[in-house]
């Protein structure tokens, strides 16, 4: 059976899946975002797959650059914030941090 | 067997496996090293759909930088001598129940959508192309996501800083 659009919309559903899962069931918060950049890379994905086999031009890959940029951001601003309650709190729990202020 | 479809299923299994490791594994560092064979792959089925380009970014930016940001972030908010870095779940049966049921969702209707089709399937260059288009049709959002960018440098200096008090 010839490779097509279904396999890669397919691998990227279930990687979708698996990032959502560490997304709900973590509370590392570095866990938490290494979920949200395994939803984004599916994601992309299906943007690039989508503007191999059914657009044929390049838009597709140029959104998924920007979601690969937008990533980056996400993740320094993140991991900063995760750093700053790490010195807050000594945790870095998710469902320990239950208060907005020291 | 074909060839492309072997190398797609290899990729697709390096994949997919280490995504898995990522989501299940009881070690944030095995988590965090997962998540480059995850990473890696994605770039291999970028260049399996003709986008070089992307799959040249995908490398830098998450291997090289994305990554190398996680594991800092391991490593500065975990003690080193803490033999068990732990990696807590909760929650886990009711995760896997919302997730297969949204699985066989997703591909169900993945297999019954009829996707519009082009009409030829190319495999050309593309930076030239991508090079083009950011600046003429996307010359908006390419100036804004410099300024995202400058955003997020700055934010996240100032959040990650420690704060002086007087």
């Amino acid at each position: 059976m010839e490779i097509g659009l279904n396999h890669y919309l397919t691998l990227g559903a279930i990687l979708f899946c698996l990032g959502l899962y560490t997304v709900l069931t973590r509370r590392n918060a570095i866990s938490v975002l290494m979920g949200v950049e395994l939803i984004l890379n599916s994601a992309n994905i299906n943007y690039v797959a989508f503007a191999h086999y059914s657009s044929g031009g390049v838009d597709g890959q140029i959104y998924a650059i920007f979601v690969i940029m937008l990533a980056a951001a996400e993740a320094a601003v993140g991991l900063a914030i995760v750093l700053a309650i790490f010195q807050l709190f000594h945790t870095i729990d998710v469902s320990a941090m239950e208060t907005l202020r020291e | 067997m074909e060839l492309a479809t072997a190398v797609f299923y290899l990729v697709a299994i390096v994949t997919v496996g280490s995504a898995a490791m990522v989501a299940f594994s009881r070690n944030i560092i095995y988590s965090a090293f997962s998540l480059l064979g995850t990473f890696a792959g994605v770039a291999g089925i970028y260049v399996l759909l003709g986008a070089d380009f992307v799959a040249a970014v995908q490398l830098l930016i998450y291997v090289g930088g994305i990554l190398v940001l996680i594991l800092f972030a391991v490593m500065l908010t975990h003690r080193i001598t803490d033999v068990q870095v732990t990696n807590r779940a909760a929650g886990r049966i009711p995760g896997l129940v919302i997730v297969a049921v949204l699985l066989a969702l997703l591909v169900q209707t993945i297999r019954e959508t009829p996707w519009a089709k082009a009409k030829q399937i190319v495999y050309t260059p593309t930076s030239a192309k991508i090079g083009d288009m950011f600046l003429q049709d996307y010359l908006l959002p390419f100036e804004l996501a410099s300024l995202v960018l400058l955003a997020a440098l700055i934010g996240a200096v100032v959040l990650a800083r420690k704060e002086i008090k007087e």
